[in-house]
């Protein structure tokens, strides 16, 4: 199956919304604690200074290790934090020099309570000029099947949070 | 209604796929670029597009004076996750490739 609902990479913003049956707390935590991080998507150790100016950096996993990847594998700059509501960052794929050359695109991580410890998670990812970026968060670069990006990621984070297991 | 039901009914209407369709060619639009591509009121865009957001099938969001569209697509990973694999995408193929076999040996 073709997916023909695949968000059109040419736009300058991309926007994923899912519903998880969690905290925004919860949530939260699992966005910004590398232990948590590790645990979905990509597996990146993800470490946040969660103030205006602090550094944001995606470690490479154990697992990346083994395939010879190290270090840096994202970059960036924390812009805002309302925990456990509201986190932008700016983000880079600095392990790529083709993508670092790109530059940083703009990622918005919004959290709502909702009813019945619902909350909704939005993603909102200003790819504006950034081409390779918008490409790979839209799943482009992994090939028909694996799904990756953003829509995998987040389902991941969904099925980690409410089942506590991977996808 | 439970969050399935209401991407399935959401896309049962062929106005609503066609809305996705043209934010599919181009995302993040207004309802005004919107309802310039099809032969209905703006008022009838306007209930398809609620019908869509509230399925999240579409999110939208204020930039400056206007409201943008832009498509969700994770409802529809989910719906596939859910009923497409479960029902193995092998027999899928296999049936496709039947069709488009047969419709070449007859062609």
């Amino acid at each position: 199956m073709t997916s023909t609902l695949s968000p059109d990479i040419g736009t300058v913003t991309q926007v994923y919304r899912i519903f998880i049956k969690a905290t925004p707390q919860t949530i939260w935590d699992a966005i910004t604690q590398p232990e948590w991080t590790q645990k979905w998507g990509y597996g990146l150790a993800d470490q946040y200074d969660l103030r205006p100016g602090g550094q944001y950096l995606g470690q490479a996993s154990e697992s990346m290790k083994q395939f010879g990847m190290s270090g840096t594998v994202v970059d960036g700059e924390v812009l805002e934090v309302d925990a456990p509501h509201k986190l932008v960052i700016t983000w880079r794929m600095a392990i790529d020099p083709a993508m670092a050359a790109e530059g940083f695109t703009k990622l918005t991580y919004e959290i709502e309570a909702g009813r019945d410890g619902v909350s909704k998670l939005s993603v909102i990812h200003d790819v504006s000029g950034r081409p390779g970026h918008g490409a790979m968060v839209a799943g482009d670069k992994q090939g028909p099947g694996t799904g990756a990006g953003w829509i995998w990621i987040l389902s991941d984070l969904k099925t980690m949070l409410e089942n506590g297991t991977r996808m | 209604m439970t969050d399935d039901d209401r991407v399935f009914k959401a896309l049962a209407d062929p106005t609503r796929r066609l809305l996705l369709d043209r934010l599919h060619a181009r995302d993040g639009r207004t309802l005004t670029e919107l309802e310039s591509e099809l032969e209905m009121t703006r008022f009838g865009v306007m209930k398809h597009l609620r019908v869509l957001e509230d399925a999240s099938l579409i999110v939208t969001r204020r930039s400056g004076r206007e409201k943008l569209h832009f498509i969700n697509p994770v409802p529809i990973r989910l719906i596939h996750d859910r009923w497409i694999d479960k029902f193995t995408e092998h027999r899928v193929s296999a049936l496709t490739d039947l069709k488009r076999q047969l419709e070449e040996e007859s062609a």
